[in-house]
């Protein structure tokens, strides 16, 4: 085993956990109703933001979805400024103007999860012509759900990026369920096959295996830079909360029993962490003070959220245009 | 001064700026070594080459998307959608997306895109390739609209669309692509919310948008036979809206009639009315009246078509009616 990566690993758990982190946060604040509006958790589908997101740099761009939180932890986004805009103020990353839905963070290449489900694929395709024409070597990231593979936007734009050679990575994270619905009862047919149909080569992998996605990814990123995407990634995930926040009782579209197995046995994090722990990368002291230096962090990012300032009432009508 | 139709315009514009700024670039259906089939962008591909004209699947909501993506990064992309109609296709992303981007990020991303497309009846093209949609995409936050009324309007007006750092829709007349007018060989460019006064008179302002403008001014020429002296305003653009020279007008002439090809109900028209009342009511002699396309999807038959679109008639004879005082309450 070889020990050049330890920091990239290290940097990858901490990520994850900073996600989990973040979300448990965020799930308390609804729940507390201390937060406006809902959100949507992340929690459970870690290793694909991570696995992806360690593979690209701040130059390179992703698109996000209205379950974004952990794209943008992923993509380098501060705790602090991440919860102002949860809580709608004016330290936020929109300045309270998006909310949970539509963080963007363009200093990290983050151009902004999306409420309308499939409505980043144009942008992120978009992002990727840009770079082609600008002789960029820049590559974007779409994130999306299985849930919007039924959206018809994909098709146009995977047929453009595939005509073009745009250096654009298409990342379907199945997690199983679309809003309320088992995805097998919205998707006929394969995922992976309705890129390979426009000449994309397409994966699936193990969603849930941070090194797996990460080593893919690296690869792909490496290709697109080079010309030789588009891709597409069907990654094999789960969410552990319902659709959203308020989605408490959802024994009609899911079992308990699915959701234990897959926090007993599939979680990206206890993976992750058993491997760390084995390949003598980490200690268990370790990475308990990482993660309680984490949860140290979200509680003070919490509480500065929680006592900074609204915008001012000035703001309402800024930013509807750009000078 | 020499003249240009309205189609050579555009593409000067378009030319022009492509020179100027290299992030300038297009892409549509049938955009290049076609033209469009306006032809109205003839001879760019030759000039800019395959790179900066692009040519599309015939997927608008696909091609706007990306117009929007690569304009949050550094593009500045023009968007050709063959006819005003297929707006409809590219709602989510021009109203959802582009529109609301800036506003959403708190400031920090911007959308610098032209929507280039079109309007206007009386082509026998039938109900989905006659519309004039303008009051949908004026209606949303975030979004400038400009309705160039001739060629001098349709150059100066693109080439600020162009360098503006927001999305912006413009409505070319397509019945107007061939007309001619005086435009200037040297650049300039028109900015947005500025009123152009078409007309001077005293007796009834006659505000009207694109297409309507020369109906419009058939119909003051009408009047002024009869003595009546009508004033004619293009406001040239709708989101910004230069409202303080049209309500100027108003209570100097204390009448007004607000023409613009888009249907009537809940249009353009009702808008303009509707701030008029609210900003001149003590200077009106009689109601401001609004004269859109009917309510009615556009019909095939010229018989019925040409039924549904202001005339120049048709509006003298209206104002007619405001001037001497006879309908107060407009049918």
């Amino acid at each position: 085993m070889t020990k050049t990566n330890t920091e990239d690993y290290l940097r990858m758990y901490r990520q994850m956990v900073r996600i989990r982190t973040f979300e448990d946060h965020a799930n308390q604040l609804y729940l507390s109703a201390r937060m406006p509006g809902l959100t949507h958790m992340y929690s459970g589908q870690e290793a694909v933001a991570v696995g992806i997101c360690e593979a690209l740099t701040d130059d390179d761009k992703i698109t996000s979805t209205h379950r974004g939180h952990g794209h943008c932890v992923a993509k380098g986004a501060e705790f602090s400024q991440m919860f102002c805009e949860l809580l709608g103020k004016e330290e936020g990353y929109c300045r309270g103007k998006g909310g949970s839905m539509h963080i963007a963070d363009q200093s990290h290449g983050n151009l902004g999860a999306n409420a309308i489900v499939g409505g980043s694929m144009g942008i992120a395709t978009g992002s990727a012509l840009r770079a082609k024409l600008q002789g960029s070597d820049d590559v974007t990231v779409c994130f999306f759900g299985d849930g919007a593979t039924a959206q018809g936007l994909l098709y146009e734009v995977m047929n453009m990026a595939s005509l073009w050679k745009l250096p654009v990575i298409y990342a379907c994270e199945n997690n199983g369920y679309s809003e309320y619905t088992k995805t097998a009862e919205i998707a006929a047919g394969s995922i992976t096959a309705r890129a390979e149909a426009f000449g994309i080569e397409a994966h699936q992998v193990d969603g849930q295996d941070v090194l797996a996605v990460n080593g893919l990814t690296q690869k792909l990123v490496a290709r697109a830079r080079k010309g030789e995407g588009p891709f597409f990634l069907e990654l094999m995930t789960y969410r552990y909360h319902g659709h959203h926040v308020g989605d408490i009782n959802r024994g009609y579209y899911r079992d308990k029993a699915e959701e234990q197995e897959w926090k007993d046995n599939r979680d990206p994090i206890t993976l992750f962490r058993a491997w760390l722990l084995d390949q003598g990368i980490a200690s268990e002291d370790e990475i308990a003070a990482m993660t309680a230096e984490i949860e140290q962090d979200a509680a003070a990012a919490v509480a500065h959220a929680e006592a900074a300032p609204y915008p001012d009432t000035a703001e309402v009508d800024m930013h509807v245009y750009a000078g | 001064m020499r003249e240009i139709t309205l189609s050579q315009a555009v593409n000067e514009a378009i030319a022009e700026e492509m020179r100027r700024d290299e992030t300038v670039f297009l892409l549509g259906e049938d955009v290049a070594e076609a033209g469009t089939p306006f032809k109205v962008l003839s001879g760019l591909v030759e000039e800019f080459g395959t790179t900066r004209v692009i040519d599309t699947p015939i997927a608008e909501p696909g091609f706007m998307g990306l117009a929007v993506g690569a304009a949050m990064t550094g593009a500045r992309p023009i968007v050709d959608l063959m006819f005003g109609d297929f707006l409809f296709l590219v709602m989510d992303q021009l109203c959802n997306q582009a529109a609301k981007i800036h506003y959403m990020s708190g400031g920090k991303l911007k959308v610098p895109l032209v929507l280039r497309t079109n309007l206007g009846a009386t082509r026998r093209s039938a109900a989905q390739h006659s519309q004039s949609l303008q009051a949908l995409v004026a209606h949303v936050p975030g979004l400038k609209v400009a309705l160039p009324s001739s060629a001098y309007e349709a150059k100066g007006l693109m080439k600020t669309a162009i360098r503006d750092n927001n999305p912006v829709v413009i409505f070319e007349d397509k019945l107007m692509y061939q007309d001619k007018a005086p435009v200037p060989e040297e650049e300039y460019l028109i900015p947005f919310g500025v009123a152009n006064v078409r007309r001077e008179g005293s007796d009834i302002t006659l505000i009207a948008t694109s297409s309507m403008v020369q109906v419009a001014e058939k119909a003051a020429e009408i009047l002024a036979a009869e003595g009546i002296e009508a004033e004619v305003i293009d406001p040239r653009t709708l989101v910004p809206l230069d409202e303080a020279t049209l309500v100027a007008s108003v209570k100097k002439t204390s009448r007004a009639i607000v023409l613009d090809e888009g249907h009537q109900s809940y249009g353009v028209t009702s808008e303009i009315a509707s701030r008029l009342n609210e900003q001149a009511f003590y200077h009106l002699d009689a109601p401001v009246l609004r004269m859109g396309a009917m309510d009615v999807p556009v019909p095939f038959s010229p018989a019925l078509e040409d039924l549904t679109v202001p005339t120049p008639e048709g509006v003298a004879a209206r104002a007619r009616k405001l001037c001497s005082g006879d309908l107060i309450h407009a049918a």
